[in-house]
């Protein structure tokens, strides 16, 4: 069943501590753990993370909801952020050399990375000419998505993390399960418990009080930022045609760690450009209300390049593909890559409110999450398909209502790109082994594309009336048909199809098909 | 107007009760309806779940059937379904270019563009709310997902109903929330879909509702298929259903348990 559940790294805490999740830190975080079906059916029977997912979407998505109504131009505003990734993405390799050439101008030194283990080897060796052996970190999903921190830890060097979410998830040894409230599957008592344990310099009275939880962190943290020489950031945006980056938090410690240190290492996508300074004017309105709900984040961090006698001296830039070019190249799924990790989707799906981030075995999750990380690994999309990959189940994750598509700040069309993965996934089957699947949608299909086919289909289902008790509703039947009447009764087929009711009570020459020979009707029964 | 009818694979075979009070509705707004009979499915079916090779003689096989609407054969199509009306608007197209069938995708988009949810029809191309409809009963609505987001009907099936005669309609907490259903979905993420349906299903109780109606008969076999299981006494009602019921020729009473629909139906006198 764990396929891709692989062996442990080497951790941050000491090996006999136990970890407070059950999700050890896998070996590929865009692949752990088991499918998507089984991973959420051990979800669903998680009462805390139930109750704490619950409270927790809803009350963003109302937060959300009220500062987006409030704005008038909101759809434009959409329209004007999917139009500058759109731009983006049509000259991606001009924006990425124009953007080395600025920063490298202003002082950074840009480097490219093809895939995780590159982008970890070169900030590793960047900490190692430091002589350092700790690092300071803005909460970054680019370095979650390589592993950054059990690289660096493999190497000797320790990244705190300083996001307040993600220093719980790290204390705790666990995963994240949400893109920007990484600990939402935590609640206080859990957080007290887990600081206690392993935050080291606690106090012994700490009550599960949110403000006293907060202010041990703080001071915790405090201590880090003052004696950190080296700091690791992701990147919210990066301006082409100043070299300027930017990071959007709500808690201050990015701002922290982007002014003390001597070095800044900054990982980020390649798909993180927009082409002007002016650009940021759209996505500073749209990030903020479409993640936090808030009408403008706390803090809002630029730094181009280097600054003589403020802030860090040593700038690096270290630009990720790791499968980013292969999206790319994908007509459909590359609007994947417009993502500005907002989290709106995964707070408004009602498949992520019930499950929560880890049973997408991905530090992706969401809506989001089940387009970009079967892209990202090559599973059901692009070539080289595995079947038993379970990132191709993710595609399948979703009941495609459409909420995710509502609320996307950059109009990412996720369902649609979920049926197109779900086609390719299916097509990659079809040099395989048949499946059961594949040959009930082929069945059908010979029978749904001809009416003499259909009509003779209906007449048998009326037999399929025998399966229902005598009340004419089916409560049991055989597999796969069990996965529907484990919790849902269905009813027999109607004892006479709107197509032969039809033919009795309407005859008249608009038919445009033979006369019907539909069978005898009891009155009493027909109706 | 003559208005040809989808009227969906799924409540041809299994809730016929839905065309056929599309038909009477329509009929009795003084329109003619015709059923073309050569049509069976839209492909929606195959086009969720991947198998877009397999969808196309499907879509192709609708095209050709309801293509003499270009010709003014008809001068509409109706769909009591949000979801098939949402295939045929917004996927046949796209899975035909998509197979290098421009031509045959050219043409199922001049179809769609003829083709109406029923309660697109009856308030934007027939410019009705109040079709004069009675229905004394507690009633509580559920937005579909493809209704409601895919084609956008927004509020049109709460207008129609809120001129119903007699019905009490109440609202439904956290209505445009998904029931779980999700085609294959159901299936294949069957726990998942289930805490998805029970959390739909505590909604619907909560309104003491003795009938749940939506736009689409597969998102109500869902609901209706959970209701039923909990024996909670509470029906499923098709919209066109509670928009046909007169008091001259009124709707069979409801009846909360999956399959037994059709058995009341049978006991309705003159009732079509």
């Amino acid at each position: 069943m764990s396929t891709f559940l692989g062996l442990p790294r080497r951790r941050t805490v000491p090996d006999d501590a136990a970890p407070f999740g059950d999700v050890p830190h896998p070996d590929d975080p865009l692949r752990w753990g088991e499918t998507f079906p089984d991973a959420a059916r051990a979800a669903l029977a998680n009462t805390q993370l139930r109750t704490n997912l619950g409270h927790a979407t809803s009350t963003i998505r109302a937060k959300r909801a009220l500062v987006v109504d409030e704005v008038p131009d909101w759809e434009a505003l959409r329209d004007a952020g999917s139009a500058i990734k759109t731009d983006v993405m049509a000259r991606l390799p001009e924006l990425l050399t124009e953007l080395e050439r600025n920063v490298t101008a202003r002082g950074g030194v840009v480097h490219w990375a093809r895939d995780a283990d590159e982008a970890n080897r070169i900030v590793a060796d960047l900490v190692k000419a430091t002589g350092e052996t700790e690092v300071v970190k803005v909460k970054s999903m680019a370095t979650q998505e390589i592993g950054l921190n059990e690289a660096l830890a493999a190497e000797g060097i320790a990244a705190v993390e300083t996001d307040l979410a993600e220093l719980i998830v790290q204390l705790a040894d666990d995963m994240p399960s949400h893109i920007l409230v990484p600990a939402i599957h935590r609640n206080r008592a859990e957080i007290r418990e887990i600081f206690l344990q392993r935050m080291g310099d606690v106090p012994a009275d700490l009550t599960d009080a949110p403000r006293e939880l907060a202010m041990a962190a703080r001071a915790h943290l405090r201590r880090k930022f003052l004696s950190a020489k080296v700091a690791i950031s992701g990147a919210n945006f990066g301006v082409v045609d100043t070299g300027t980056l930017a990071v959007v938090e709500s808690e201050g410690n990015g701002r922290m760690c982007l002014t003390l240190p001597e070095t800044l290492i900054t990982v980020m996508g390649i798909e993180k450009l927009v082409p002007t300074y002016a650009d940021l004017e759209v996505f500073l309105q749209l990030l903020p209300r479409s993640s936090t709900g808030e009408r403008m984040n706390p803090y809002t961090s630029l730094w181009t390049g280097v600054t003589p006698g403020d802030g860090p001296q040593a700038f690096h830039l270290v630009l990720l593909d790791n499968g980013r070019t292969d999206v790319l190249a994908d007509e459909v799924g590359r609007a994947a890559l417009h993502c500005i990790r907002c989290s709106a989707c995964l707070n408004v799906c009602p498949v992520y409110e019930r499950v929560g981030g880890h049973a997408y075995g991905s530090v992706y999750p969401g809506p989001i999450g089940a387009i970009l990380t079967p892209q990202l690994t090559k599973s059901s999309a692009g070539g080289g398909g595995r079947h038993d990959d379970p990132n191709s189940a993710l595609p399948y994750a979703s009941t495609l209502c459409g909420a995710c598509y509502d609320v996307c700040p950059v109009k990412i069309d996720i369902p649609s790109i979920l049926v197109e993965l779900r086609a390719r996934e299916v097509d990659a089957d079809r040099e395989g082994r048949p499946t059961g699947w594949g040959a009930a949608m082929k069945a059908a299909s010979f029978v749904m594309r001809d009416e003499r086919r259909f009509e003779l289909a209906e007449k048998a289902a009326v037999l399929g009336r025998l399966a229902g008790g005598r009340d004419g509703r089916v409560s049991r039947l055989p597999f796969p048909g069990s996965r529907w009447t484990s919790s849902r009764d269905l009813p027999v087929p109607a004892r006479q199809s709107f197509r032969s009711w039809w033919a009795e009570d309407h005859d008249g020459p608009t038919h445009n098909e033979p006369p019907h020979d539909g069978p005898p009707h009891d009155e009493d029964d027909a109706r | 107007m003559r208005i040809a009818l989808t009227a969906t694979c799924i409540a041809d075979v299994m809730f016929p009760q839905a065309p056929r009070a599309t038909v009477r509705l329509l009929e009795r707004l003084g329109h003619e309806v015709v059923f073309p009979e050569k049509q069976t499915c839209c492909g929606q079916m195959h086009v969720n779940t991947g198998y877009f090779d397999e969808a196309v003689p499907v879509i192709r096989h609708h095209v050709e059937t309801f293509e003499p609407v270009l010709d003014g054969e008809w001068d509409a199509i109706v769909v009591p379904s949000g979801s098939c009306t949402g295939s045929i608007r917004h996927q046949q197209g796209m899975v035909c270019r998509r197979a290098g069938l421009d031509g045959l995708g050219a043409r199922a988009e001049a179809v769609a563009a003829k083709t109406y949810e029923l309660s697109e029809l009856l308030v934007d191309v027939l410019g009705l709310t109040d079709v004069g409809a009675w229905f004394p009963h507690r009633v509580t609505y559920h937005p579909t997902c493809h209704s409601l987001r895919m084609i956008r009907v927004g509020d049109k099936p709460l207008q129609l109903l809120r001129a119903v005669e007699a019905m009490n309609l109440v609202e439904l907490p956290d209505a445009e929330s998904c029931c779980g259903f999700g085609g294959t979905f159901a299936l294949k993420n069957s726990d998942t879909s289930t805490a998805m349906l029970h959390d739909k299903m505590a909604n619907v109780s909560s309104t003491g509702a003795a009938v749940v109606t939506a736009g689409d008969y597969s998102c109500l076999m869902h609901i209706g298929g959970g209701l039923s299981r909990a024996r909670s006494g509470v029906a499923t009602m098709h919209l066109a259903e509670i928009l046909a019921s007169t008091r001259e020729d009124p709707a069979p009473a409801p009846v909360g348990a999956q399959g037994t629909q059709e058995r009341a139906g049978a006991t309705e006198g003159g009732h079509r």
